[in-house]
């Protein structure tokens, strides 16, 4: 249900939810832009499994909202030919977990396109999909695997973590002449509502957003866990504990400086993310961190985040994600410099 | 009970002998255009035999040889318009080439430049395509621009037969059925996938009857045969531009050389195969047809030989002239600007520049204003 805040048809500015606002930069595009076109399984008639695309095709017509027959990598790769050709596809994977069939396409043609012709034939695609466990959803139906897109050079990543930063990334994404990869936390699709102006203004995209302001640690994380660690960061507050809280959303390009600047005041550093944790962005984001702040260091970076195993169907999920209780012990081992199980601080006196 | 029937039909012109087994159809009959393409055809295969030598002697990397595919790249080069689309895989020189590629750019590609893709006077075609049959996938969304915009043009794609046996073909095959997509798909049969057989790649007769499943029309043709590709391809195109849809069409060939420079096919197929292959190439068979409708002579092969000696030789000092990109170019076309997070890899890579020995100046780059202005 939208409540309508304020009633100007030229800025409205609405509560809506996630999906909502998804909807909604969908809706501004297309009106900005004929060349904008959404395709995917389900997103015209249906509007989407999770109407992301609701009432697109009635406003805008067949030819710009059109179900595909389902074949991800003809999905993707189609929409590198009509990008290629002076549209802008938005095309919708309908799972993450069901991308894979898309990857050759999106590796070796959609990051590519410009740089192999020196930027005669261009890709500006959006490839949305929704993504993340905690909704009890089927096998392949949870995992974060964004660190696989992360780390193809020519592809944007970006998540967003809140209606307002879905809303102004996706618009930026679309706007943007290269591919973004656009993955929407599903968990957090209809958590919360916050107040979304349609006036067009987008968000940029290797820019991260400070939450949270505190001084004696940096928390760094993006889509849906960014409610753990918003929560993380309250209670640690009560405990006197002051947490500045980093929203990446876009992990690639990666914005370093803001969390570099935010480490080098706090000293301090724990990542939270969904995903695996090996050669997950968290490891980037660690090694850039020391690379660049060592010196500034109270205590060593550390990460919570899912373990590298199989994600577990719904009924251990729980055990899977990371919870406010598993940051909050982080944050107070790492302030405490106690060891958390085998992680024992090594302090080396030269 | 109801019975379905579908068939295949199998088009053949010329003979291998230079005959015609039937009178050739009136989009065939221009002679210029033979002539033409027989030409093309002679000055691609010179071509082809340069730039595997330029190979052997480290001038140029990996190529594939064109050998014995002359006629498919020939047809399709003149029957498409500059307002089509044309997304080649790797086997390709002929049409792009008649597309406008220059024999320069072609060089460059296949001696590692990324130059060799700005395609000056064809903008809007696909670069070459070397992960298979994803080219397909392109050409269908180049259509699917096509229909949205009410242009009524086509694209063009083509693959090997190897490639016919991918997700990405059959995908492509069955949303251009599904979507009455303007779109021509040009199977090049020339039997082998580097060294698997086109029996063991697929248990269908031919390739053609793939279209069935899709509900497009597909059909076989002589690939060796200039006047059956040409036919074939001139009537899928008019269909596609009059909005009745995609055609298959599976062009049987045979590929007379390695798959590419780096292949040695002795080590997987007879040479009484590769023989045999010889008495049914397509240049052979049309320049006989050329002399017997005394269109062409063996004095006037002997000078056009010459003439295209002369062209290939300068194309390949203009590519061996050519000045390299950058090494910042890695990062200039990456995205649209560079993205501020990139910019410490690029001043490292600036610095990396000073101490390997490199001609290029780096006058056109600096940090933080790398540019994509080409489009």
């Amino acid at each position: 249900m939208i409540q309508l805040v304020k009633n100007d048809p030229a800025q409205e500015i609405k509560k809506l939810t996630m999906i909502e606002s998804v909807n909604l930069a969908l809706d501004y595009a297309m009106t900005e832009s004929e060349a904008v076109t959404i395709l995917g399984e389900d997103v015209a008639v249906n509007g989407g499994v999770f109407r992301a695309t609701d009432n697109l095709r009635e406003k805008f017509g067949v030819k710009r909202v059109m179900d595909t027959p389902l074949a991800e990598t003809m999905i993707a790769g189609i929409s590198v030919g009509m990008a290629a050709q002076g549209l802008r596809p938005v095309a919708e994977i309908q799972f993450m977990g069901f991308i894979y069939a898309a990857l050759e396409q999106l590796i070796a043609h959609a990051a590519r396109m410009r740089n192999r012709t020196r930027g005669r034939l261009t890709c500006p695609l959006v490839i949305r999909a929704p993504f993340g466990g905690g909704i009890h959803a089927p096998e392949h139906h949870s995992e974060s695997t964004e660190a696989i897109f992360a780390h193809v050079p020519g592809l944007r990543v970006v998540i967003p973590s809140s209606p307002k930063r879905a809303y102004g990334l996706l618009l930026s994404a679309i706007r943007s002449n290269d591919p973004v990869i656009f993955l929407e936390p599903k968990r957090i699709y209809r958590a919360t509502k916050s107040h979304v102006m349609n006036d067009g203004e987008d968000l940029p995209l290797d820019k991260c957003f400070i939450l949270r302001q505190g001084a004696d640690m940096t928390l760094v994380s993006w889509g849906a866990m960014i409610m753990e660690t918003m929560q993380a960061a309250e209670s640690l507050a009560k405990q006197g504990v002051q947490c500045e809280v980093i929203d990446v959303a876009s992990i690639s390009p990666i914005d370093f400086d803001t969390i570099a600047t935010s480490v080098r005041k706090t000293g301090r550093c724990c990542i939270i993310h969904e995903a695996a944790r090996s050669c997950g962005v968290g490891a980037e984001i660690s090694a850039s961190v020391s690379e660049t702040v060592f010196p500034y260091l109270k205590s060593p970076i550390t990460r919570v985040t899912g373990y590298d195993t199989i994600m577990p169907y719904f009924k251990n999920e729980n055990y899977y994600l990371p919870t406010v209780e598993r940051i909050v012990a982080e944050v107070v081992a790492s302030i405490k410099l106690i060891a958390m199980g085998k992680k024992e601080p090594k302090h080396v006196s030269l | 009970m109801k019975t379905l029937n579908f068939s295949i039909s199998y088009e053949q012109f010329l003979r291998p002998d230079g005959s015609l087994s039937s009178s050739l159809p009136e989009n065939v009959q221009d002679p210029k255009k033979a002539l033409n393409a027989y030409q093309t055809m002679v000055f691609m295969r010179a071509f082809d035999a340069k730039a595997i030598a330029l190979q052997r002697t480290g001038q140029l990397g990996t190529y594939p040889s064109i050998l014995g595919q002359e006629a498919i790249g020939t047809a399709i080069g003149h029957a498409l318009s500059a307002d089509d689309v044309f997304a080649p895989y790797y086997r390709d020189l002929c049409t792009q080439f008649l597309r406008g590629v220059s024999l320069k750019e072609t060089l460059l590609y296949w001696g590692g430049s990324e130059k060799g893709s700005q395609y000056e006077n064809c903008s809007n075609d696909f670069p070459i395509c070397v992960p298979i049959a994803t080219q397909l996938c392109h050409a269908a969304g180049a259509a699917i621009a096509m229909k949205t915009q009410g242009l009524h043009h086509a694209a063009l794609a083509t693959c090997g037969e190897g490639a016919t046996s991918k997700g990405d073909f059959l995908e492509t095959l069955n949303l251009a059925g599904a979507w009455q997509l303007p779109l021509v798909m040009v199977v090049n049969n020339n039997q082998w996938a580097i060294s698997t057989p086109r029996q063991i790649q697929c248990g269908a007769e031919t390739i053609a009857q793939k279209a069935i499943g899709a509900g497009i029309e597909g059909l076989v043709v002589d690939g060796n045969d200039y006047f059956a590709v040409s036919h074939a391809v001139q009537n899928a195109l008019q269909k596609a531009y009059s909005g009745k849809g995609a055609t298959l069409i599976e062009a049987v060939s045979y590929r007379l050389g390695d798959h590419t420079t780096a292949d040695d096919a002795s080590r997987y197929r007879d040479d009484s195969e590769v023989k045999t292959a010889w008495q049914n190439e397509p240049i052979k068979r049309l320049k006989q047809y050329l002399i017997n409708q005394k269109l062409w002579s063996e004095q006037q092969e002997l000078k056009y030989f010459d003439k295209v000696n002369i062209e290939i030789n300068i194309a390949v000092e203009a590519y061996l002239n050519e000045t390299p990109d950058t090494p910042e170019s890695m990062f200039d076309h990456l995205f649209e600007t560079l993205p501020k997070p990139l910019e410490d890899q690029y001043a490292e890579l600036q610095a990396q520049s000073l101490f390997v020995d490199n001609p290029v100046s780096n006058e056109t780059s600096s940090k933080g204003v790398a540019h994509d202005t080409a489009r």
